[in-house]
């Protein structure tokens, strides 16, 4: 069995197999689609999912992330861990 | 004015009723179809294209054993090209090594394997297959080893609740992301044997504290789904997220069902793929419209918070309890057939001793 991932700054998240980012075009959102489970994104969770490409750690996403929204940098190191927990807790996301 | 429904975001592909299991509880019809109706290879292509084009996100391949077709690969492949998520729901025990890699290579992406205890004497005696339990551990390990996500469904039943502990472990043991702890869901034949099935009170207060313990134990490491008997619930399900409103069905022999129940209601009248196009099934086919959103509510629903939450619980239970199915689903608390519920389960829900005239076991030709 696999421990827990816990993320932090460092951490280098990937979408495991079996997990995949897709547009719905019917729809016209982003989805997670996942074993016998989908969750649609919202403008920021689609933001952050489109940059989880298992090179870039928490830490360059979050700069991307500042730089385009022009937001406090370390509110949204706080946001984007949270959010990247739950999707790992969720079984969506692996490091 | 009405508005449009929602379109369907997946589908469960019943691609045949046969299987070597043959489990008590199966929520297939009684009236299982034959290989001789089933729609062939072409047909599942197009019912595969149509899918894609009207929407839908994930196939659910199931059954019966869906690995009892041969040309699963074929529509495996076929999936996958059009952008559907796929998913293999299987009992595990016609799946070799070799056929098992050629789908992943086409890109399956998920197994769900059924267990129906932790150890061969309770698993095959629910089965009603010797050497499935063997063969079932096999394929668990294969999966594994090939690095398919794998989600092990625990069927839940008064025979093996003693085992829930046990079958966590092995679920763990063999690396798999998710458990779904299912308390078997009584319709079809599950229903026929409700009386066999059902767990006592004391039995499922015991599996709700095991899950939860585990849950938290194994946060972020494996992820549960757990399904409670409808006949210790206080609210209903909202089953199929709300009647046509996210799932279909096809069956075997095509018929297009808002779910795989459905045929358990009397008026309903379904069509069949190749009648119309299916996203016209979706639309207007009658059997979807009959309850779809919240026109067909009586009370307590239609006055209910809870009316977009829960749908009104489950149709074909409604029909199986309070005898139609355009009533409040009996599980509800609120239900004036709620009661008659609670009675099943003290009646049926009792400590009984089990040997093999307990179940009606599934099989071809309906129930004897």
């Amino acid at each position: 069995m696999s421990p827990r991932a816990v993320i932090v700054e460092t951490s280098v998240p990937r979408l495991p197999r079996g997990v995949r980012l897709k547009h719905d075009e019917v729809r016209s959102q982003w989805v997670v689609l996942a074993p016998e489970r989908m969750f649609a994104l919202d403008d920021i969770a689609q933001a952050v999912m489109q940059d989880v490409d298992g090179k870039r750690s928490v830490s360059d996403i979050v700069d991307g992330l500042a730089e385009k929204f022009q937001a406090p940098r370390a509110q949204i190191l706080v946001d984007v861990t949270a959010m990247l927990q739950e999707f790992a807790d969720k079984g969506v996301l692996e490091t | 004015m009405t508005t449009p429904p929602p379109l369907p975001l997946a589908m469960l592909a019943e691609l045949t009723h046969r299987c070597p299991q043959r489990c008590p509880y199966c929520s297939n019809p009684l009236e299982l179809s034959r290989r001789s109706l089933e729609l062939d290879t072409a047909a599942w292509l197009g019912v595969l294209d149509e899918a894609a084009a009207l929407g839908m996100l994930q196939i659910h391949f199931s059954g019966g054993e869906p690995t009892a077709r041969d040309d699963l690969e074929a529509l495996v492949e076929h999936a996958e090209n059009k952008g559907l998520y796929t998913n293999l729901i299987t009992s595990g025990i016609l799946l070799d090594r070799q056929r098992l890699e050629r789908l992943a290579r086409l890109g399956l992406q998920h197994v769900q394997l059924s267990f129906q205890g932790a150890e061969p004497i309770v698993g095959d005696h629910i089965g009603g297959y010797a050497g499935g339990h063997a063969k079932k551990l096999k394929l668990a390990a294969m999966v594994s080893d090939i690095g398919l996500p794998l989600t092990i469904n625990a069927v839940m039943c008064r025979e093996n609740m003693h085992q829930l502990e046990a079958m966590i472990d092995l679920a763990v043991g063999f690396g798999a992301q998710r458990l779904e702890v299912a308390n078997v869901q009584y319709y079809g034949w599950g229903l026929s044997n409700r009386n066999a099935l059902l767990p006592t009170r004391a039995q499922l207060d015991q599996a709700t504290a095991t899950v939860e313990a585990a849950r938290e134990r194994l946060k972020g490491i494996l992820v549960f789904d757990y399904v409670v008997p409808d006949y210790y619930a206080k609210r209903p399900k909202a089953c199929m997220g709300g009647w046509a409103q996210r799932f279909l069905n096809v069956n075997p022999e095509g018929l297009v069902l808002p779910c795989h129940a459905a045929q358990t209601i009397p008026d309903l009248k379904f069509e069949r793929i190749g009648d119309r196009p299916l996203a016209d099934i979706w639309r207007d086919n009658q059997a979807f419209t009959r309850f779809r959103g919240t026109a067909w509510m009586p009370e307590p629903c239609v006055s209910c918070d809870k009316r977009e939450v829960d749908w009104g619980g489950c149709r074909c239970q409604a029909m199986a309890i309070a005898g139609r199915a355009d009533v409040a689903d009996p599980a509800c608390e609120l239900s004036p057939d709620h009661d008659v519920m609670l009675a099943i389960a003290e009646a049926e829900g009792t400590e009984n001793t089990m040997d093999d005239t307990d179940y009606t076991y599934r099989q071809i030709g309906g129930s004897t």
